[in-house]
């Protein structure tokens, strides 16, 4: 093996511009995938981690009406907050979230919207709840800067809301906007108003009660209560992981062809050399080497394209996808509108897994695509290969 | 059967197909080549003396009859023991030298040693002791396509000596090499047949080398001829 794969090397180098043009392509291809699998892998990450503290913390636990695809639900989707939850919501451990259906209307506009209603002193999201301690004439809220681009709504303005109580009474008021904050989920921030939960629970006539609790610890086992159904961080993440799958898969589809157009330039490259040199192959016969351990070298020398492609591949792409990762990769404005966690900068993440795994995968079916040809020689005549007759 | 003989054949037939039918190269071949000969296969085109040489070098195999190389029956081999006899004990020149091109002078002879157990340092040594056989000491660092034909041929011979093969064997080795050369690369394998008692065995039509032959076995239509010894 060890001669096999000096020999291949030497052959490969003695090739010369054949040799570094199929290295070449194979290296853009292993770059590539790097790259479009570490955006998905960044992706995930970042989604997860915004998510984590802007929306769900370690878990929830859902009123069992509530339905969030449904808003029709909302209408039932609450009830009091047990009590053995109280030391963990004294202790800032659990956020109640009282979330109710309603309507705003800027500058005479209407749009439906979610109320939603948090204690001002959390911080166990990142959400500026803080800002909703500010005392003014009306209640005060935050709305994220995707909710106030769309309303046309600015730090410091009035604006109209309206909603129906648990009798089903309509009632308005003037909310104050405190603050707009910006972030990465859109489902704390596209048509929703938040307000501190005491005002939202003395509107709603619903004191004490909630359609959320979100939590701190995604490690401890905890269980269901009556009339709240336990929401595990791993369900919560669930679809964003369901989505980056079927991205994944798509993208699979792409760096495929990529991989099929580098492998066959190798394989064509084997066929040739087959035929070119045959006289060398009876060589090697002649000299003492078996059919079989020339269909092994010329498979090494086909698979040593990956390895000088990793290497070729490694001296551009460290530096490439270094700086992809620092700087990361803009999506512009419109990521926004995805309707998912996703950030306008997305950072990639090149894992020694994904690095690792790309190498074997396109080691393997390098070596594939060289064996593939080579297996011909194990059917040569070796006195017809050395006088180099094609057969 | 005489120990020291090197090569036997015995009624050596070989058949090729051809078209719906058959050609036969060898018709019953019976031989014997002893330890240290200088011997030629002599005949025209189509005689069957490369065939013969293929046989021998345990390249091809026979259809019929035997063929037995130091002991070895040929016919008998597997894969694997036919290439370890060629590999240790058998030395082969080609009319197109078959040089590997991307190698150096040096790794060229080198190669045959690199298939058996020798250390780098005896390697070395036993690659420059062939170069220097054959007078190429300066030329290790190059590769082939800038020799000359005949130079490519003397790195040929030691690549096929290097080992110290007990049988070297030379199909046409002067068809491609003007009259110098050929003279230059037969006093060459004289002298080695003379110091170290290989067994050298020609296929040939050419007269320079027929020269210098101690035996030549005169083939025509796939039969032995002839038999002329010096």
């Amino acid at each position: 093996m060890k001669l096999a794969i000096k020999l291949a090397y030497k052959n490969l180098i003695g090739a010369g511009l054949r040799t570094w043009l199929n290295v070449i392509v194979l290296s853009f291809s292993f770059v590539m995938i790097i790259a479009a699998k570490g955006i998905l892998v960044g992706w995930d990450r970042q989604a997860k981690k915004d998510m984590n503290e802007w929306e769900i913390g370690g878990g929830q636990y859902w009123n069992v009406n509530y339905d969030p695809y449904d808003a029709f639900t909302l209408n039932d989707a609450h009830s009091a907050i047990p009590s053995q939850f109280s030391n963990e919501i004294e202790r800032g451990d659990m956020v109640p979230v009282l979330i109710t259906q309603g309507t705003i209307y800027p500058e005479g506009r209407m749009q439906s919207i979610l109320i939603k209603g948090i204690d001002p002193e959390q911080i166990l999201l990142k959400l500026p709840t803080s800002k909703l301690d500010t005392a003014v004439g009306a209640i005060p809220a935050i709305i994220g800067s995707n909710m106030a681009r769309v309303n046309k709504l600015n730090k410091g303005d009035y604006v109209t809301i309206r909603w129906r109580d648990t009798n089903g009474t309509f009632d308005a008021t003037e909310v104050f906007i405190a603050d707009i904050f910006t972030t990465n989920v859109p489902t704390v921030d596209l048509a929703q108003v938040w307000v501190p939960l005491d005002s939202l629970q003395s509107m709603l006539l619903m004191p004490g009660e909630a359609t959320i609790l979100t939590f701190r610890d995604a490690v401890s086992q905890r269980s269901e209560e009556k009339n709240w159904k336990l929401m595990t961080y791993k369900t919560l993440v669930s679809d964003i992981e369901g989505m980056i799958k079927t991205k994944s898969v798509a993208q699979s589809i792409f760096y495929t062809i990529l991989l099929i157009l580098a492998l066959l330039a190798i394989f064509d490259t084997q066929v040739l050399s087959i035929f070119r040199r045959q006289k060398e192959i009876g060589t090697y016969i002649a000299l003492g080497y078996t059919r079989k351990e020339v269909v092994m070298l010329f498979t090494v020398e086909g698979a040593m394209h990956a390895v000088f492609a990793a290497v070729v591949g490694a001296i551009y792409g460290i530096p490439l996808l270094m700086w992809f990762a620092r700087k990361g990769i803009s999506l512009g404005q419109s990521s926004s509108d995805y309707g998912f966690a996703i950030a306008n900068i997305m950072y990639p993440v090149y894992s020694g897994t994904l690095i690792i795994g790309t190498t074997l995968v396109v080691l393997l079916a390098t070596t594939i695509v060289s064996y593939w040809p080579s297996r011909r020689i194990a059917k040569m005549n070796p006195t017809e290969a050395l006088r180099g007759k094609l057969q | 059967m005489n120990d020291n003989f090197i090569i036997i054949t015995e009624k050596l037939t070989k058949r090729f197909p051809m078209g719906k039918g058959e050609f036969t190269a060898l018709k019953g071949i019976d031989l014997t080549l002893d330890v240290g000969e200088f011997t030629g296969l002599i005949g025209p085109s189509g005689s069957g003396k490369t065939t013969l040489l293929n046989i021998i070098g345990s390249l091809d195999t026979p259809s019929d009859g035997e063929a037995i190389v130091m002991g070895k029956s040929i016919g008998k081999l597997s894969a694997r023991e036919a290439a370890k006899l060629r590999k240790e004990k058998l030395g082969f020149i080609f009319q197109s030298y078959n040089l590997l091109q991307v190698h150096t002078v040096f790794e060229n002879v080198e190669f045959p040693l690199l298939l058996l157990d020798f250390t780098g340092n005896e390697r070395r040594k036993m690659v420059m002791d062939a170069l220097e056989w054959v007078g190429l000491i300066d030329k290790i660092k190059q590769k082939p396509p800038q020799l000359s034909g005949g130079e490519c041929q003397r790195v040929a011979i030691a690549r096929a000596m290097v080992k110290k093969p007990s049988l070297v064997l030379a199909d046409e080795p002067t068809a491609n090499l003007d009259a110098a050369n050929s003279h230059n690369i037969l006093q060459t394998m004289a002298k080695l047949n003379e110091d170290l008692r290989t067994t050298f065995l020609f296929a040939t039509h050419d007269e320079k080398v027929i020269g210098y032959l101690k035996r030549k076995i005169y083939l025509k239509d796939g039969l032995v001829d002839k038999i002329e010894t010096a």
